[in-house]
């Protein structure tokens, strides 16, 4: 067989947000009112940017230590976020680059258009990057995200999140997405989460607590697994080289 | 009751948001302390093949205001029509992939690359030469998906099969950019509206 292998399946638009979500009000004047239009994957689709292990810093997946001064640390409960991505399919998604970033533990970014009054954290910066190994298993040390108060409704406040991009292994897989906390009560008011319609959509974007892992007398864990879309599969003897 | 598919589903997107730079472009965004250089700021490390071009361009929201905080990507073959992560004979001294964040003043984005050769379709025919980008920001639930492609390749264009598959041709110019002096190419993204670009679920 020297044919192609059979592209990447569509992507369920049921399950992600739609680009108009009235409720979360930028949205209003930045969604497309025209279909999208629908083809398959192609060439350019099926391969995507390759980025090596060269590229991370030693403390690039610690962000309690990557901004601050020597001797001092990030303030805010300290946390493990542990996972895995796999495809749709179950397979891990190995050495690829998850790059985070989020706000400090009392809600506020570093970030010239961001003006909340609660304080910077000198020693905290926001910003992360971690390669999953060859089975797609990932992660990074940081400290617990405040929510904090945006300018859409009245009374909104965002769920503490910390905002994750992933490449997968094609331009195809690429996917901007926000981790939330178990527990949190924002989760269910937000309109940024609440433009996704079902319920369970939502609950996979909330990692859960892990107290089994737990580093005693240091840090909590939260486990959150991210899957990327996956390649339709040829099977038996047509198998294609990573399936 | 039948067998389950065992299909996981894809992680749901959510929006970039207004503060993406400080995860993606640090150094651009001036946040301070940041990595050498952002990821995808360079696009030619070396003594890349092909004619240098530079595409520059706006994004533009459904009041015809210029988007400020959002984020593009490109990702392209090289001046052969070969790809990073599937060719080994792919141009060594180009990447490929770049990014860039809006200018937080001017809303301009661009990119210094190389006109890209011409990539197989599905049943091997030849695209038109296009460059595939994608467009994030506040106010975008999930990543835009397009495709700029070149005034001067009316003939390849003529037969694109992505191109074709457009039934209201009328909005075929929204997807080529035009060349704004020598080797500069704009490419404005109007995410909404009367000449809203063309979008791809792909």
């Amino acid at each position: 067989m020297t044919t192609k292998p059979p592209g990447y399946k569509t992507r369920d638009r049921q399950w992600h947000p739609p680009g108009l979500t009235p409720a979360y009000k930028t949205s209003v004047t930045r969604s497309p009112t025209r279909a999208l239009i629908s083809m398959p994957t192609s060439a350019g689709e099926e391969a995507g940017p390759v980025f090596g292990h060269d590229i991370l810093g030693p403390m690039d997946n610690d962000l309690i230590l990557n901004w601050a001064a020597p001797g001092e640390m990030a303030m805010g409960p300290r946390i493990l976020v542990r996972g895995r991505v796999t495809d749709d399919n179950g397979r891990g998604v190995g050495n690829t680059l998850i790059e985070v970033w989020q706000a400090n533990a009392g809600g506020r970014y570093r970030h010239a258009n961001e003006g909340y009054r609660a304080p910077l954290d000198p020693n905290f910066g926001g910003y992360g990057r971690v390669m999953t190994d060859a089975e797609g298993y990932y992660e990074f040390r940081t400290v617990q995200p405040g929510p904090y108060p945006w300018p859409n409704g009245m009374m909104d406040w965002r769920p503490s999140h910390i905002h994750f991009s992933l490449f997968g292994h094609s331009f195809a897989q690429r996917l901007i997405t926000q981790m939330y906390f178990e527990g949190d009560p924002l989760i269910w008011m937000c309109p940024i989460v609440g433009g996704i319609d079902d319920a369970e959509a939502i609950k996979s974007l909330v990692a859960a607590l892990d107290m089994a892992e737990t580093l005693p007398m240091d840090a909590r864990v939260y486990r959150f697994d991210i899957v990327l879309r996956g390649r339709r599969q040829t099977f038996f003897e047509n198998r294609w080289e990573g399936l | 009751m039948v067998q389950n598919h065992r299909i996981l589903k894809e992680s749901p997107s959510q929006t970039a948001g207004p503060y993406v730079h400080i995860g993606c472009t640090p150094n651009a965004a001036g946040i301070g302390k940041p990595w050498a250089e952002d990821l995808g700021a360079t696009m030619i490390t070396g003594a890349a093949e092909g004619s240098r071009i530079r595409i520059v361009g706006n994004v533009i929201d459904g009041t015809d205001g210029i988007v400020r905080d959002a984020m593009v990507e490109i990702f392209q073959a090289d001046a052969q029509g070969r790809l990073k992560s599937a060719d080994e004979a792919a141009d060594p001294h180009f990447t490929g992939w770049g990014r860039c964040a809006c200018d937080l003043k001017t809303g301009v984005y661009s990119f210094d690359t190389v006109k890209p050769g011409r990539l197989p379709w599905v049943d091997g025919k030849l695209q038109a030469p296009h460059v595939t980008v994608w467009v994030v920001a506040r106010g975008i639930n999930i990543g835009l998906h397009t495709r700029l492609y070149f005034p001067d390749e009316e003939a390849a264009n003529a037969e694109d099969p992505v191109l074709k598959r457009i039934e209201h041709a009328h909005r075929i110019p929204t997807l080529i950019a035009r060349a704004e002096g020598e080797g500069t190419y704009r490419f404005d993204i109007r995410l909404q509206g009367g000449d809203e670009t063309v979008f791809f679920d792909m």
